[in-house]
């Protein structure tokens, strides 16, 4: 459900501009095109979060924020980001009396990590098929 | 009252240029896939001691006039090398900044536990029994099993020295009960000190 919500605010997000959608053209290629870049993990420590769940079934806020090297603060906020864009699951429990914050990916998320990986390759792939001096 | 105007410096590096940047990404990615997936706290140096530890025991078990004092040295052996590799994967770990027991720490560490715990079971139920001569092999088989199963977490040398463990202590069941300590020696001394040099080598610590 929440992923489904997460999936429309995505969706929705890749038809508005860039304040609103996570979504921007990269600069030097046309609009629309399939260079655009998806902002949501397009920032650092938000690709970390997802690259990291995405090979591990679930990690918890300890494990990414020691992993990340980023501090509490900051990776509440990015986590949150992924979580509203759909591309995570938080699930709050307590491990006696100490609260713990797990975090999964989604499929959401799973793809749009693919589809970036994807860019990546492209963007490389259509720098090194550009001739030299067309810049 | 005014405040003279400062002069602003300039910190923004240069952009990336945009082909650089996909290449750093992807960098980090796999990076971040590897250092997240994978278990690499086992400390090269700690693997080394335990070969070191075994091969003591080795020649302590070799002189052992009785069943007891062979088995308190290789017990002995065992509780020595568990504290030394623990040791020296928190220092690994904290020289790496990264708590041991993170999730592929936590896999590690549940997936060695089970077989050590079979081991120990059967180790009273052959001493039970008076088959001593099964447990070289029992042993050197049972941490085999439990190194490969953890070590599908960790560097790939990991799972690789626990097959051998395995092949080895296949061999020792195999054998005359007289070459046991052979097999030990050759297993926990031995197969320890060459991936631990490997381990070392490669992964440091």
């Amino acid at each position: 459900m929440a992923a489904e919500r997460g999936a429309a605010s995505a969706r929705r997000a890749r038809e508005g501009g860039e304040d609103q959608t996570g979504l921007s053209p990269v600069e030097g290629y046309p609009e629309g095109g399939a260079l655009e870049l998806d902002r949501v993990i397009h920032e650092r420590v938000r690709l970390g979060i997802v690259s990291a769940l995405a090979v591990n079934g679930s990690l918890t806020f300890t494990d990414l924020r020691a992993l990340l090297g980023t501090t509490d603060g900051n990776l509440s906020a990015h986590a949150r980001r992924l979580e509203d864009a759909g591309y995570v699951l938080c699930k709050k429990t307590f491990d006696g009396r100490t609260p713990r914050t797990e975090y999964r990916l989604t499929a959401v998320g799973r793809r749009e990590l693919e589809a970036y990986l994807a860019h990546m390759e492209a963007i490389i792939h259509a720098t090194r098929e550009q001739p030299e001096g067309s810049e | 009252m005014n405040l003279p105007a400062r002069k602003l410096r300039r910190t923004q590096k240069p952009p990336l240029a945009l082909h650089d940047r996909a290449m750093d990404d992807l960098r980090y990615i796999r990076e971040t896939m590897e250092r997240s997936g994978s278990f690499t706290h086992v400390s090269g140096l700690g693997v080394i001691a335990m070969g070191v530890i075994a091969l003591a025991a080795a020649i302590l078990a070799w002189g052992a006039t009785d069943l007891w004092a062979w088995l308190g040295a290789w017990l002995g052996a065992a509780g020595l090398s568990f504290a030394a590799a623990s040791f020296l994967m928190a220092r690994k770990s904290r020289a790496e900044g990264i708590p041991l027991l993170t999730g592929p720490g936590r896999k590690f560490a549940w997936n060695v536990v089970p077989p050590l715990v079979v081991g120990a079971a059967l180790t009273l139920a052959c001493l039970e029994l008076g088959a001593t001569s099964l447990l070289p092999g029992s042993w050197l088989m049972l941490y085999g099993a439990a190194v490969v199963a953890a070590g599908s977490h960790s560097v790939r040398p990991v799972p690789l020295m626990g097959v051998l463990f395995m092949t080895v202590g296949m061999a020792a069941l195999l054998a005359p009960p007289s070459w046991g300590d052979a097999f030990m020696a050759a297993g926990f001394g031995g197969l320890h000190l060459g991936f631990g040099f490997v381990i070392w080598r490669r992964h440091g610590g």
